[in-house]
C-alpha cells in the first residue's frame, strides 16, 4: 500500500522538504456517482415522505388509522401531485447512478475491497467494540475494515431493494411477479417504507463517521486525493 | 509556477499540462501511484509487488500519473482540477431554479409516462382474486373531486358517442348491457396509496368499441362525466381484456356514489383514471385536456 502514496514537497531556497503525503483513493466515477446519489437520495426520501403523507397508513382506508403525521416541512413537493413529479423524475437519476456505480466497480474489480464476505464476519465485532465501546483499535490490514464493508455492502443491497420495492408499487400489474414476491402491492408498499428507514439509518451512521474522520478524509470524496492517510 | 526538482525532467512551459509529469524513469510507474482502482492497495494475490498498478493505470488520463514527489502548488492544482471534474453534478441544481423547475419536472414525468407505455403489455392481465379476498363493499372508499352524487337522472341517461366511429350518437344503458357480461375481482389502487379488492361487472370496452364501429387505430378514448370530470385512455389500454364499461359492483347495479349508471373499470390503471357517471365517449387522435387530475400535474398514462 505504501507504494501508492506520494509525497508533497515544499522548496524554500535550496531545501526541499516533505510537508505531507497523499494517496489517490476515489476515482472520478465513484465520486461522481456518490454525489449524484446523495442528491437524488435526498430528493427520493423527501418526495417519498410527501407521497406517504397522502395516506400515512399501512392498514385499511376505511377505517383509516394513520401511522404517523410526517410534517410537510420535512418533505419535498408540497402536495401529492408535486411529490410524484419529483419522485418519478429523480428515480431515473437514482437508478442510472446506481447502475453506473455497480457496473464500474464490477468492471474495475474494485468491488472486492468493499464487498462484505464470510471472512469478514470475525472482524465485525472488534470494530464495533472499538467504535462504540472504547475497545482497542484493530490493526489496519486493508483499505476497508470489516464493519465498513458490512455497512457499504448493506447500503448497496438496500439501494437495490429500494428500487425493486418501488417498481413493485409503481407497476404492480406489469411487475406482478415482483409484487407477488413481496407479498403483494400492500406489503410491497410497507417494504418500500421500511427500506427507506434502513437507508436513512445507514446515511446517519455514514455522516457520523465522515464527521469523525476529519477534513482530509472528507476531501478525498471531492478531489479523490487523501492527504496524510493513516496507512 | 514550477519549482526546480532534480528528480523531474526539465519543465517546458510550452508543453501542455498533461505532459509536465511525463516520467522519464520507467521505474516510478511500477512503484508509483495507485491511480485508478480506488484506495491504495497492496499487491493482489498472485501479483508481485509493483505490478498492481500496471493493469489499473492503463487507459487513465495521464494527469493522474503523478510522480512520487510533487510540489505543493502542483498538488493543489491537481486537487482543484479533480474537484472541478465534479462540476456537472451541479447541473442537478437546475431543479432548484423556480423558472425551470416546473418544465423540468414535467419532462421527467413525461419520461416516466413514456417508459410506462413501453412496459404495458396488451395480453398481460392484472391479478384477480377469490371472492373471499374481496374488500367489504362498505369499506370500498368513495372519492370524488366535486360531489359524490352528481344527480344523474337515469330515465334520461344516455352515453353520447362521438369521434372516429361509424355509429356515433346516443346509446342507452340497455343497449350497452346487451353486450357480453364480464365480472372480475381486481385490485383498485388509489394514487393516495391505499388499495382495495373490488368486484366489478360490465362488458369489455373492446366489445362496445366494436359495436360503435370505432377506429381502433386511433390513439385515444376520452370520456366525460356528469360531474364534469373527464379522462383519457390510450387505445391499447382501452382494448385490454380487463378494461370494462362497468355497471355493476359486487353483482349489484352501481350505486350513485360509485358512478351509476356507468363507469370505467380499468385494473391496469390507477384509480383516478376509472371515471364515474360517464356521459360521453369519444374516439380521437387529438386530446387537449387529458384528465382532471392530469391537468393539475399528475401522470397521464399511469399504468400499473
Amino acid at each position: 500500500m505504501s507504494d501508492a502514496v506520494i509525497e508533497i514537497t515544499r522548496t524554500t531556497g535550496e531545501e526541499t522538504e516533505v510537508v505531507a503525503r497523499a494517496v489517490y483513493e476515489h476515482p472520478l466515477v465513484v465520486r461522481f456517482c456518490h454525489w449524484l446519489n446523495a442528491v437524488s437520495l435526498l430528493v427520493m426520501v423527501g418526495s417519498g415522505l410527501q407521497i406517504f403523507r397522502a395516506f400515512p397508513s399501512f392498514g385499511a382506508k376505511i377505517p383509516q388509522k394513520d401511522l404517523i403525521n410526517w410534517p410537510q416541512s420535512l418533505a419535498i413537493g408540497g402536495w401529492l401531485g408535486g411529490a410524484l413529479q419529483w419522485h418519478l423524475t429523480f428515480m431515473w437519476i437514482y437508478i442510472a447512478t446506481g447502475l453506473v456505480y455497480l457496473g464500474y466497480q464490477i468492471f474495475r474489480g474494485n468491488y472486492r475491497q468493499v464487498l462484505f464476505t464470510r471472512g469478514d464476519i470475525p472482524g465485525v465485532w472488534p470494530m464495533v467494540r472499538h467504535y462504540f465501546f472504547f475497545g482497542t483499535k484493530p490493526a489496519v490490514r486493508e483499505a476497508y475494515n470489516p464493519l465498513q464493508k458490512l455497512a457499504y455492502s448493506s447500503a448497496i443491497v438496500l439501494g437495490v431493494l429500494s428500487v425493486l420495492t418501488g417498481l413493485a408499487i409503481w407497476k404492480p400489474v406489469q411487475f406482478s411477479w415482483l409484487a407477488w414476491l413481496m407479498g403483494g402491492f400492500h406489503w410491497a408498499r410497507l417494504w418500500h417504507f421500511v427500506v427507506m428507514w434502513l437507508i436513512l439509518a445507514f446515511v446517519f451512521g455514514h455522516l457520523v463517521m465522515v464527521l469523525l474522520h476529519g477534513w482530509n478524509n472528507f476531501l478525498s470524496m471531492l478531489t479523490g486525493w487523501k492527504k496524510d492517510p493513516e496507512y | 509556477m514550477e519549482s526546480i526538482d532534480p528528480k523531474r525532467p526539465n519543465p517546458d512551459p510550452d508543453r501542455g499540462e498533461a505532459e509536465s509529469f511525463e516520467p522519464k524513469d520507467p521505474g516510478w510507474q511500477a512503484a508509483g501511484v495507485q491511480a485508478s482502482t480506488g484506495k491504495g492497495r497492496g499487491p493482489a494475490p498472485g501479483e508481485r509487488p509493483g505490478e498492481e498498478n500496471s493493469a489499473a493505470s492503463e487507459g487513465l488520463s495521464s494527469r493522474l500519473h503523478l510522480p512520487k514527489s510533487v510540489p505543493q502548488a502542483e498538488f493543489s492544482r491537481v486537487s482543484r482540477r479533480e474537484l472541478l471534474k465534479l462540476a456537472p453534478v451541479l447541473a442537478l441544481g437546475a431543479f432548484a431554479i423556480p423558472r425551470v423547475q416546473e418544465s423540468l419536472l414535467k419532462e421527467g414525468l413525461g419520461f416516466s409516462d413514456w417508459a410506462s407505455s413501453l412496459l404495458f403489455r396488451r395480453r398481460h392481465l392484472a391479478p384477480t382474486f377469490a371472492d373471499s379476498e374481496l374488500t367489504a363493499f362498505e369499506k370500498f372508499p368513495i372519492n370524488d373531486y366535486d360531489v359524490d352524487d352528481p344527480g344523474v337522472v337515469f330515465e334520461r341517461w344516455t352515453l353520447t358517442v362521438s369521434g372516429a366511429v361509424h355509429k356515433p350518437g346516443e346509446y342507452r344503458l340497455e343497449q350497452i348491457q346487451a353486450l357480453p357480461l364480464m365480472r372480475q375481482n381486481t385490485r383498485h389502487v388509489c394514487v393516495e396509496g391505499w388499495d382495495v379488492i373490488g368486484r366489478f361487472g360490465g362488458t369489455r370496452l373492446s366489445n362496445f368499441l366494436a359495436m360503435i364501429g370505432a377506429d381502433t387505430s386511433a390513439r385515444f378514448i376520452t370520456v366525460t362525466c356528469a360531474d364534469d370530470y373527464y379522462e383519457t385512455l390510450d387505445m391499447a389500454t382501452a382494448l385490454h381484456p380487463q378494461t370494462l364499461l362497468c355497471w355493476e359492483m359486487y353483482d349489484q347495479p352501481l350505486t350513485r356514489e360509485h358512478g351509476a349508471p356507468l363507469r370505467l373499470n380499468v385494473p391496469t390503471k390507477i384509480g383516478y383514471k376509472q371515471a364515474k357517471y360517464l356521459t360521453g365517449l369519444k374516439v380521437t387522435n387529438i386530446v387537449e385536456k387529458v384528465g382532471y387530475w392530469e391537468d393539475q400535474g399528475y401522470s397521464g398514462f399511469y399504468g400499473l
